[in-house]
């Protein structure tokens, strides 16, 4: 549970990433300070308060504005729904820094030969840009993934029935608080380890092809 | 939407703020004390030293703050007659009874053990971050230091910390405004930090966006404070450094 969660909210990061990454080159004043003013709320409230503002806050919200057009709905959000939805939207800043600064890092002659070549945009970016940009983004979506599996904890609180909550049942159940919380801590740690390693492996494979002399990947 | 709510409980959640700004505060200083000895541990030569250092770090960066916090305050709980047995002080009291504060006493206090589990965890980054420094700083120039005849401690003094302590402000700026956020979490084990005030003006008003929004404020301008504060700090101390 604790990574089904884990990976679907990554995959909503990734693409929120790459979609704000975009978003901050975009030619339009607007969306870039909408994509500004996303990064910069989320990376200064505490993923608590973002948690509590979309499960519980949201829900109200609508119910109210609903109310005030003369309607009347009842929102109610599935947990899991909820706990993805968030934890992606929060790492989806983390993961705009990231991809914006891996999309810099591709020299923009490169874009514009392809484009001279006659690549589309899209052609370009996905032969060109992104190969070489998530070869650089890698590492630090590494820091990312390991920052939200942790954070995945958090969504116990929502009644969701990961591997934080069921320690907490267990233990009240038992009276044995400090073993099931051990035992919790433990798992996290494994999926922390597998992760080092996955992508460890990851890294190996973006990098394929790149002579350490042009400075490898670790900069 | 009703703002009225918010300046209803405008000096509760001022009150809410300042309990997170001191349980940051002392968990910071602590941390980095903790951290500087760590930090020597896992740069030292010998295994004995390295190694529980390195389990230390790596347990407290790879599980989740939140588990770390339920397993020292409720987790206690286990171990309660053992705690029992530790005196860790005794005095007469008014009465002329006297009283015993055992170790149960301490982890009883939602505030102690919220105290004790943020400075383990910031602690273990903090430490990360120095190691990270201290081996950033080239070897050459400690190579050259002890040919030209200073002792470690002037070595240490005038050639490492002054450049480590500079590669390592940034990062540390960063450790900082997550443990800010990261105290957020102590409003699960009661305390009334910014969070547990909000939940508990929300179980009273039913306000809930209204409250969740105004206090996010509050978070999102104390973390940008300390953001300045510390972009302030790195232009000061880069100062005489080329490039």
């Amino acid at each position: 549970m604790t990574v089904s969660i884990g990976l679907a909210a990554m995959a909503v990061a990734v693409v929120l990433g790459l979609l704000g990454a975009w978003g901050q080159r975009s030619p339009r004043p607007w969306v870039r300070f909408t994509v500004g003013a996303y990064t910069t709320v989320i990376r200064g409230v505490p993923e608590l308060i973002l948690l509590l503002l979309i499960y519980y806050g949201a829900p109200t919200l609508i119910q109210d504005a609903a109310q005030a057009m003369g309607y009347t709905v009842r929102v109610h959000l599935n947990p899991f729904v909820a706990g993805v939805i968030t934890i992606g939207f929060i790492y989806g800043a983390f993961a705009t820094e990231v991809f914006r600064g891996a999309f810099n890092a591709v020299p923009e002659g490169q874009r514009e030969a392809a484009r001279a070549m006659g690549m589309s945009p899209l052609l370009a970016l996905r032969r060109v840009a992104l190969p070489q940009a998530l070869r650089i983004a890698l590492p630090g979506l590494g820091n990312v993934w390991m920052v939200l599996i942790k954070a995945t904890a958090l969504v116990s609180l929502i009644q969701l029935e990961e591997l934080m909550r069921k320690a907490k049942i267990a233990a009240n159940a038992t009276h044995q608080p400090f073993t099931f919380y051990v035992l919790a801590s433990l798992l996290f740690l494994v999926i922390t380890m597998v992760s080092v390693a996955v992508q460890h492996r990851a890294e190996r494979w973006a990098n394929r092809g790149h002579t350490a002399a042009q400075g490898g990947g670790d900069g | 939407m009703s703002v009225a709510v918010v300046w209803e409980h405008w000096d509760r959640i001022v009150d809410g703020a300042w309990v997170t700004a001191q349980l940051t505060a002392v968990s910071l200083a602590m941390g980095l004390l903790a951290a500087v000895a760590l930090a020597a541990m896992r740069v030292a030569r010998h295994p004995l030293l390295r190694w529980p250092a390195y389990a230390y770090i790596f347990y407290f960066r790879g599980t989740p703050l939140l588990v770390q916090l339920f397993l020292v305050y409720y987790g206690s709980g286990q171990f309660r007659p053992e705690l029992q047995e530790v005196v860790i002080w005794r005095y007469l009291d008014a009465a002329g009874d006297q009283v015993q504060i055992t170790l149960w006493d301490y982890f009883r206090d939602a505030w102690f053990c919220a105290v004790l589990t943020l400075t383990l965890n910031t602690s273990a980054y903090t430490a990360e971050i120095l190691r990270g420094a201290l081996q950033a700083v080239a070897r050459g120039q400690i190579e050259a230091a002890r040919a030209a005849g200073m002792s470690r401690a002037l070595l240490a003094r005038r050639i490492v910390a002054p450049q480590a302590l500079r590669i390592a402000l940034p990062m540390y700026g960063n450790e900082v405004v997550f443990l800010l956020q990261a105290t957020s979490l102590v409003s699960t084990i009661t305390i009334l930090d910014l969070t547990g005030v909000a939940q508990r003006i929300i179980a009273k008003t039913f306000a809930v966006y209204e409250v969740y929004i105004a206090v996010a404020v509050f978070y999102l301008v104390l973390s940008y404070s300390l953001i300045l504060l510390f972009k302030g700090l790195e232009r000061r101390w880069s100062r005489g450094k080329v490039g």
